[in-house]
């Protein structure tokens, strides 16, 4: 038995409760949110088509090939998963972009081996770093300051290292 | 495409990029069903009042990282929600209260702004989620027999990479105020 398999269900359970004795209306509230997020997994279609394509070709082509033989004495040296190189250079700049490279990376290797797992957690401990600040310097209209990029990417750094640790750490 | 090409192996190529487009679609609609069902959840959770609760339960913590800004209830409040969108992991709820959050953040004084707007960003770009419910999905298409099993794995090494980044933004911002301090 492990921790998420009782999590998630005892959550949905909970929320569903708790709704029922706040007294909101959960069938419509529910199927307001559904709705929600059904359009905005609609309006990621195109992007993805465009960006699973160019994935695709750029791993079959090869050119992920020599991208990860270049970086193997440091991935093999933090025990990091050559697969997951694509995903971690990716990440950071397009999410649907890492979306489409991690589905590549799991129709390949299975999701439970060392690998699929590295990638599983690599994409839920990132984030879009650079996306996001650019959304946010540009909503105030000023230029990012250089020390955020360097916090953001050390953070991103340690994410790349630590998902392969963790995954070390909690599947020996 | 370029070294498909030095490789001589355009066919591998050719066939990807329209296998790429079909899989594409194929993994949105798989996707749509559990985006579906946390969105209906979450908006549950905020009509219920947990998503309050959750933001109440932060506050120390959001008042630490933000000491700067802490005599502002307008920017605690916007922050508190932010992060509890992004704990949950309402994506796009986060963005826009994020954005928000940064608007409130520029009445503050220059340097107290600079310091919030950083840890900010830092916090947002770590992503710490509790139900990385788009991942396990993917596991499960995949045939992960237990697709939520990376929770623990995900949340630990999200909290270090955010240490990472906050320690980072204090020891950045920290050389700065000494300099000014010697001038």
């Amino acid at each position: 038995m492990n921790f998420g398999d009782i999590f998630v269900p005892a959550l949905m359970v909970f929320i569903l409760c708790y709704g029922l004795v706040k007294k909101v209306d959960i069938v419509n509230v529910f199927c307001e949110g559904a709705t929600e997020n059904l359009k905005i997994a609609v309006g990621l279609i195109p992007m993805l088509i465009l960006l699973m394509t160019a994935v695709g070709m750029f791993t079959s082509s090869g050119a992920a090939d020599i991208i990860a033989k270049l970086l193997r004495p440091v991935t093999t040296f933090l025990g990091f998963p050559e697969e997951c190189i694509p995903l971690a250079i990716v990440r950071p700049i397009s999410g649907s972009g890492a979306l489409a490279c991690l589905e590549t990376i799991l129709s390949s290797v299975s999701p439970d081996s060392y690998s699929g797992r590295v990638a599983s957690v690599l994409m839920g401990s990132t984030e879009t770093t650079f996306y996001t600040i650019a959304v946010y310097f540009s909503a105030i209209k000023q230029k990012a300051y250089p020390s955020v990029f360097a916090a953001a990417c050390l953070s991103d750094l340690m994410g790349f290292v630590f998902s392969a640790l963790a995954v070390r750490l909690f599947f020996s | 495409m370029l070294c498909g090409f030095l490789k001589g192996d355009m066919t591998a190529v050719s066939a990807a990029s329209l296998e790429g487009c079909n899989k594409a679609v194929e993994l949105v609609i798989y996707l749509s069903g559990s985006m579906c069902l946390w969105g209906g959840l979450m908006k549950i959770c905020e009509k219920a009042g947990i998503t309050a609760v959750i933001a109440r339960m932060l506050s120390p913590v959001t008042r630490l990282l933000f000491r700067d800004a802490a005599h502002c209830p307008e920017v605690m409040n916007a922050v508190t929600m932010n992060l509890t969108a992004n704990l949950l992991g309402l994506g796009n709820a986060a963005t826009p209260s994020g954005i928000a959050t940064v608007k409130a953040m520029q009445k503050l004084p220059p340097t107290a702004r600079k310091k919030c707007i950083s840890m900010l960003v830092v916090l947002n770009t770590a992503s710490i989620q509790l139900i990385p419910s788009t991942i396990a999905a993917m596991r499960l298409e995949h045939g992960a027999v237990s697709p939520f099993d990376v929770t623990p794995a995900i949340i630990f090494s999200s909290l270090i990479s955010v240490t990472a980044g906050c320690l980072m933004v204090y020891a950045l911002n920290l050389r700065k105020d000494e300099r000014h301090e010697f001038r």
